[in-house]
């Protein structure tokens, strides 16, 4: 941010004469506004997407009313979301049933703080960066636990709680399936743990190719961190053949549409995880971004990071409509019988790895002993 | 500290967004309001009781194991970003450290406090 402020009171000079708090000012919120444009926009557009995905998996059309192909349905629902009547349940906790969408959204919306979108597209690169954002995210099942419990409705409470289990299970296995690319790059950091898989190994200098158990913690990772954001086949919660719409089911218009929006928000903040930690996030396979020209740089840099965190949700939507839902006792032993204790394995097989070949990987291991 | 700032700034702004969102609703949407649109939704059967109504313990069960194991993780954070500096000491110390949690693990195993039935 520093950097930002110097070079643009550098470039205007009317900006110079201003305080040093006042630009910062200035550019944050320019920045707070580029990511409120952009998260709304990925949202919307993600729920087209979603639809499409759907339909072309189940040999439907989709939707394709609304502009050419139905492009502009999610605008459509925005406004009509907008639109509708706010309903507020007689008998509901007042206080509780505003509150809760106000934590959802603040709670997803508080992680793209910590994205690394570029080589230097970043509102905040906090040195605690992974610990930042599994603290925000979990705001997320404070709300949901408030909105079930405050519609004073069966559904939603049974949905709220089963939520507040789910989420809570998971969040062990997620936190030790990040733990391999800490290891590895002795950083919280986010945009220090990228800037750790890049190199001339291209993309075997991604963590996920590092060893065996970086390479099962990537799939452990996004197996846990589909149960935190509520989707199939641990969708639970929301399982609307047993509880109709789960812990939002007496919200309706622009309320409802929060939590619509925080899933789809945790979706690519989880998904930007991943390729962060695993996948080499903004690092472009065989090409040294740091030597370009600092705009070029970063507009590469984005396109690849956003390339690897779409093709990580589109993952998402196809498990979501490929397969079944699981049953709570399912989803509970996946959890704490098989999830926790394979992440404690691959924590341990890391650290020993790590201890046994000086912290290189195998393509790393492999070129030495090509003679390079 | 500072780097905290942008932090705070961009939460404040995330309210001051979803209040305005809040408010353009409020004056954009309809208000008309019937005595059945307030009662809560239950596939349209007439209320029956009250949802103020206890759940089962297992979901208490589930949250004390989950503050167990998730402070574990948190304390082994700390240990995951120096562990290069540390290592074969920090690695037998973590090791001391993690099996007893795994003890912790076998013994809820085998208490059945991870069966839901």
């Amino acid at each position: 941010m520093d950097s930002a402020v110097a070079f643009l009171t550098s470039k205007i000079p009317f900006l110079a004469s201003l305080p040093f708090w006042v630009v910062a000012f200035l550019v944050m919120l320019v920045v707070a506004l580029v990511i409120l444009g952009f998260a709304l926009t990925y949202e919307g557009i993600a729920t087209y997407i979603e639809r499409k995905v759907a339909a072309d998996i189940q040999v439907r059309i989709g939707p394709n009313r609304v502009g050419p192909n139905g492009w502009f349905q999610f605008i459509a629902d925005g406004v009509k979301l907008l639109m509708k009547e706010d309903l507020i349940p007689a008998k509901a906790d007042k206080f509780l049933f505003v509150l809760a969408p106000y934590l959802v959204f603040v709670g997803s919306f508080a992680a793209f703080v910590v994205v690394p979108f570029g080589i230097s597209l970043i509102a905040a690169d906090l040195n605690i960066g992974v610990y930042y954002v599994m603290a925000v995210t979990s705001l997320v099942v404070i709300g949901i636990l408030l909105a079930g419990w405050g519609s004073n409705n069966k559904w939603a409470l049974l949905g709220g709680m089963r939520a507040a289990a789910q989420i809570v299970s998971y969040e062990v296995p997620v936190g030790m399936a990040l733990l391999p690319a800490v290891i590895l790059a002795g950083s919280l950091s986010l945009q220090e743990i990228i800037r750790s898989q890049g190199g001339y190994l291209g993309i075997f200098g991604w963590n996920i190719f590092h060893n065996p158990f970086t390479f099962f913690s990537f799939f452990l990772y996004f197996t846990a961190a589909l149960a935190e954001t509520n989707r199939t086949p641990f969708d639970i919660p929301e399982a609307e053949s047993e509880l109709v719409a789960g812990y939002h089911v007496e919200y309706s218009g622009i309320r409802f549409a929060f939590f619509f929006m925080a899933e789809y928000g945790d979706m690519f903040v989880v998904c930007a995880l991943a390729a962060a930690l695993y996948l080499g996030g903004w690092q472009v396979p065989f090409v040294d971004v740091s030597g370009l020209s600092p705009l070029l740089a970063n507009l590469l840099s984005l396109g690849v990071f956003l390339a690897k965190v779409i093709a990580l949700i589109l993952v998402m939507m196809w498990v979501r409509w490929t397969l079944p839902r699981l049953r709570v006792d399912q989803l509970m032993r996946m959890s704490w019988k098989y999830l926790v204790p394979l992440t404690f394995v691959n924590v341990l097989g890391v650290s020993v790895w790590v201890l046994a070949f000086d912290g290189k990987g195998i393509p790393a291991l492999v070129m030495s002993l090509l003679g390079r | 500290m500072q780097e905290y700032l942008p932090v705070l700034l961009l939460l404040a702004f995330a309210v001051v967004a979803a209040t305005g969102f809040m408010v353009l609703s409020g004056l954009t949407g309809p208000k008309r309001f019937e005595r059945g649109k307030e009662d809560p939704f239950e596939c349209g059967m007439p209320l029956f009781s009250d949802a103020r109504r206890r759940v089962t313990v297992k979901f208490y069960l589930v949250a004390i194991l989950f503050l167990l194991f998730d402070l574990e993780t948190a304390f082994l954070y700390p240990w995951a970003v120096l562990f290069r500096k540390l290592g074969l000491f920090g690695f037998i110390e973590m090791m001391v450290f993690i099996l007893i949690l795994v003890v912790g693990l076998v013994y809820a195993w085998k208490s059945g406090a991870l069966e839901w039935q």
